[in-house]
């Protein structure tokens, strides 16, 4: 590892970190451009979940034993590497989830019912992952008198922020809950602008950072988030293991998600009371292995330095929009000014699921459909889906070559 | 110009009939009036396709057609599936599609009809898992048409 973060990512260096990325796909080199949906795993990752399986393993908060205090000390380790790496100002403001979507159905959960009003709204856009839809529309149909509205998107792929001041001009929005940047379209979206809006009309706000957590530095306090969630797998950690930040004042004020173990203070046949935040949102053995993966990815990360990851992106970014503008018959999804390394496009005369057998065959791994935001294919009229190339760190330009000659060679063989 | 390579190995999936039925999908419209229609989506991908049918008077299927939104695949098979079904009592028809479904699985081809043998087409599909579904959705469709059942998932 290297011990300070250098000003450029030595690529061809990091992908030796990755041992998948020697692998070969019917004798062709991997061209692994679905990150976006799932990133691959250095060995930093690997070895230090093993490492604590062989070394370090018990279960954690229970056994006065050196085993579980040193379990219990890795894993609240990863709580605090988590807390640094989205600047929250507590270690109890970071409470560890399954995954994204798993936080969304928490903040909808315990925040929805226990501190929105009958009458308020909550406030989505048409370009969310189902992950920060299908909760809503869950707490939207409970009976609580909890509304759901949607923020639109410009035909350029960009959260239209003028259609947000007038849904928090009516008032009674009680949550914004919006991507920091979409699966789909790349859009990163002006997060501390949208934290500003909401708090000024009395709303809080919640930001879906599963992509952009990955790609950006991010700072939870200089945006002004109320809650943030990211998952770890995209972050080339585990799956299993996902973060959500909350408001240490907002998540002291909200009821239970799950009932269970380590979540409370004490427990008669009756009642139950309830253990102080993150305890109270981790009911059950939690994902202890998963957590130390987690760790050791954003270690990794931080090391390279996020500055360092988003300078290589941008540059893969400018690359591909060029290149891919090249390949006939291609229109991308959206145009937004400031994209992370997403790219969802369609093929004139190849249909998404064709295109990607295709290029698998030759060994270029990309996702076709909906990518789980299916209201937003519609908002564009492509309910069949698109295919969609996302970068990682790792990703060359030499495999944005690799995509677009397969892409040429896709619509001579279709045609 | 030579064929770039990797085209040899997907000729399996993609042979010429399916490209071109996939290209040119035949019996593409609503057959009306007619006497028996089912709808099949693959909720994974979005792919859609929807089959009607018109008996003749010996209870026969006299003709079909498809209605439909998808792969090449898909569209290929429910082409080949309208061209095929004609002629065939209910019970043929079923019989059929559960022949198509098992060749799409296993990848065994059946050239005891020329029917079958077109179809056959579809048995390449099988080294594809994730593509199965979209050679088998016209004719769970189609079963579900021929059992009064208005809609069907290639789940």
């Amino acid at each position: 590892m290297m011990d300070a973060a250098p000003a450029r990512l030595d690529v061809a260096r990091v992908r030796q970190d990755f041992p998948i990325l020697a692998t070969t796909v019917r004798g062709r080199p991997l061209v692994f451009l679905d990150s976006g949906a799932s990133a691959q795993k250095p060995r930093a990752v690997i070895e230090a979940m093993t490492r604590c399986m062989e070394t370090a393993y018990a279960n954690v908060h229970r056994g006065a034993y050196r085993l579980s205090e040193l379990a219990t000390e890795a894993y609240e380790a990863a709580r605090a590497a988590a807390q640094r790496f989205l600047g929250a100002e507590h270690a109890e403001e970071i409470v560890f989830t399954r995954n994204s979507t798993e936080a969304f159905n928490l903040v909808a959960h315990s925040f929805g019912r226990g501190l929105l009003q009958p009458g308020q709204a909550v406030l989505v856009s048409e370009m969310e992952h189902h992950a920060n839809l299908v909760p809503w529309q869950m707490l939207r149909d409970a009976g609580l008198g909890i509304g759901l509205r949607f923020v639109r998107v410009t035909d350029a792929g960009e959260l239209d922020l003028d259609d947000l001041a007038r849904h928090l001009a009516q008032g009674d929005v009680g949550l914004v809950s919006v991507t920091h940047m979409s699966n789909v379209l790349g859009t990163v979206t002006p997060a501390a602008a949208i934290a500003r809006m909401a708090h000024a009309a009395g709303a809080r706000v919640m930001f879906d950072g599963s992509q952009a957590a990955v790609h950006r530095a991010v700072d939870v306090r200089a945006i002004g988030a109320d809650f943030y969630a990211f998952t770890g797998h995209k972050l080339y950690g585990p799956t299993g293991i996902g973060v959500l930040y909350g408001r240490r004042e907002l998540l002291s004020a909200m009821p239970p998600f799950l009932g269970g173990g380590d979540m409370i203070e004490t427990v008669t046949l009756e009642h139950s009371s309830w253990a102080a935040p993150p305890a109270r949102f981790e009911a059950g053995t939690p994902a202890i292995v998963e957590a130390v993966g987690l760790h050791a990815a954003i270690d990794y990360v931080t090391a390279l330095g996020m500055e360092a990851i988003e300078a290589h992106e941008r540059d893969l970014v400018e690359h591909a929009s060029a290149r891919l503008a090249q390949v006939k018959g291609l229109s991308l999804l959206g145009a937004p000014q400031d994209r992370g390394g997403v790219f969802a496009f369609a093929l004139e005369g190849v249909h998404p699921h064709d295109l990607a057998t295709f290029l698998d065959r030759r060994g270029v791994c990309v996702r076709a459909g909906r990518h789980c935001a299916e209201p937003l294919h519609a908002r564009f009229g492509l309910e069949g889906g698109t295919a969609r190339a996302s970068f990682g760190l790792y990703t060359t330009r030499e495999e944005i070559e690799a995509l677009a000659e397969a892409l040429d060679a896709a619509r001579e063989f279709f045609a | 110009m030579s064929a770039p390579a990797g085209f040899e190995e997907l000729r399996d999936l993609y042979q010429e009939v399916i490209l071109d039925h996939g290209r040119r999908p035949r019996n593409h419209f609503r057959l009306d009036p007619c006497d028996a229609s089912a709808r099949g989506d693959n909720p994974m991908c979005g792919d859609r396709v929807e089959v009607f049918l018109a008996f003749g008077p010996e209870g026969r299927i006299a003709r079909a057609s498809f209605l439909g939104r998808g792969c090449a695949v898909s569209q290929a098979s429910a082409s080949l599936l309208t061209e095929t079904v004609p002629g065939l009592s209910p019970q043929e028809a079923k019989a059929l599609s559960a022949r198509l479904r098992e060749m799409a699985k296993t990848g065994a081809r059946d050239d005891s009809t020329e029917a079958l043998a077109r179809l056959s087409a579809l048995s390449g599909v099988h080294e594809f898992p994730s593509r199965v579904k979209c050679a088998t959705l016209a004719w769970h469709a189609l079963d579900a048409a021929l059992d009064g059942v208005k809609e069907a998932s290639s789940e």
